[in-house]
């Protein structure tokens, strides 16, 4: 595939998620595999999961996933294109609603769009959830990692941080 | 002690908010925007939370173009989403640099099966806690639509844009009727 024709995939494929990305990356983690993986060819399962646990190592929003897809893709010029994309969208829709919202403040539709779209966001990203488990946990070892760090991360106000920092402890001393 | 939010300071204030924030940047935003600089009440930034919650993007990243529209106009936006976005961009390419130039390396590799493993879990974490109050408050009409958006992307891999415009009109409906029905009630 030339760098063109690259450079455009990742711009539509991300240009359109960022409409749909309700809560962030975190929702739309599925298809951003599914068209980095299955359709594209741009990196193997597991790289996936590498870039992924590498976007979430670093400081910032969750987007970054898109920027490393697009950096794996076609380099520097493929990061800034799939963050842009990733990004202008969501903004410029929030830029133009956030002027109207005020008019709206208390009305009944305005509190149900939001009910109604929340339960569908939870269910993406348990679906998020599901393609990482699947991608990252070869074995047992790994699996035991992931369910420790969902139930620190669920159960205590412990920064997220000392699990990633932990975890790639445990692979450096070649334990997994 | 409340300095004007010029463009200026809104890329200076999101600059810091960006590099404070590992695996959750909203706490650091609201001491940023609330309790330092004094740019918004606490009731505000909970408004504006809501706002951010309810449009496609990440919440912090929505949140800049609305406190910065805000306070400078487009500029403000403009500058708040640069100070925000661009150094973990930066940071996360050089990242991304280093892993294809060690990622064969065996530490580093075992290094980073660990760390997708834990980051796996993170997100399991994320869900859980986002379903936990939509199941407390209002089980009936919440669990059918996590259920079924979890069926049709991960069990089926059916395209998530579709999914979406297929569910959301069902699950706004069915938010709407909760609530008359809940008003009725009191």
């Amino acid at each position: 595939m030339k760098t063109s024709d690259t450079l455009l995939a990742l711009a539509l494929q991300f240009a359109g998620l960022s409409l749909v990305a309700f809560g962030g990356a975190n929702a739309v983690i599925p298809e951003i595999h599914r068209q980095a993986v299955d359709v594209h060819h741009w990196m193997t399962d597991r790289e996936f999961a590498a870039l992924f646990a590498i976007a979430q190592a670093a400081p910032g929003p969750n987007f970054l996933v898109s920027t490393l897809v697009g950096w794996k893709a076609a380099g520097l010029a493929g990061a800034l294109t799939a963050t842009a994309a990733m990004c202008a969208p969501s903004c410029l829709l929030t830029y133009w609603v956030a002027k109207a919202w005020d008019r709206y403040r208390e009305t009944e539709w305005r509190a149900a769009v939001g009910g109604g779209l929340a339960p569908v966001t939870v269910g993406f990203v348990f679906s998020s959830a599901f393609v990482l488990v699947r991608a990252a946990d070869a074995d047992w070892r790994l699996a035991l990692v992931t369910a420790a760090s969902a139930g620190v991360v669920f159960f205590t106000k412990l920064n997220p941080l000392w699990c990633l920092g932990a975890a790639a402890l445990l692979g450096v001393t070649g334990l997994l | 002690m409340t300095e004007r939010a010029t463009p200026a300071a809104l890329f200076a204030a999101f600059l810091s908010i960006a590099l404070s924030g590992f695996g959750g940047v909203l706490p650091f935003a609201r001491r940023m925007l609330v309790d330092r600089r004094g740019w918004m009440t606490a009731d505000d930034f909970n408004e504006t939370l809501s706002l951010c919650q309810s449009l496609p993007g990440p919440n912090i990243v929505n949140m800049s173009i609305v406190v910065g529209s805000r306070a400078a106009g487009w500029r403000g936006s403009l500058a708040a989403f640069a100070g925000l976005v661009g150094a973990p961009v930066l940071i996360v390419i050089a990242l991304g640099a280093l892993y294809s130039r060690f990622g064969g390396v065996a530490q580093a590799r075992h290094a980073l099966l660990g760390l997708g493993a834990a980051a796996a879990g993170l997100v399991v974490a994320t869900a859980a806690r986002m379903a936990e109050p939509l199941l407390r408050s209002r089980p009936i009409i919440a669990a059918p639509f996590i259920a079924a958006a979890f069926v049709a992307v991960a069990a089926l891999g059916l395209p998530l844009p579709y999914v979406l415009l297929a569910l959301a009109p069902i699950s706004i409906g069915a938010a709407w009727w909760w609530r008359r029905r809940q008003r009725r009630r009191t």
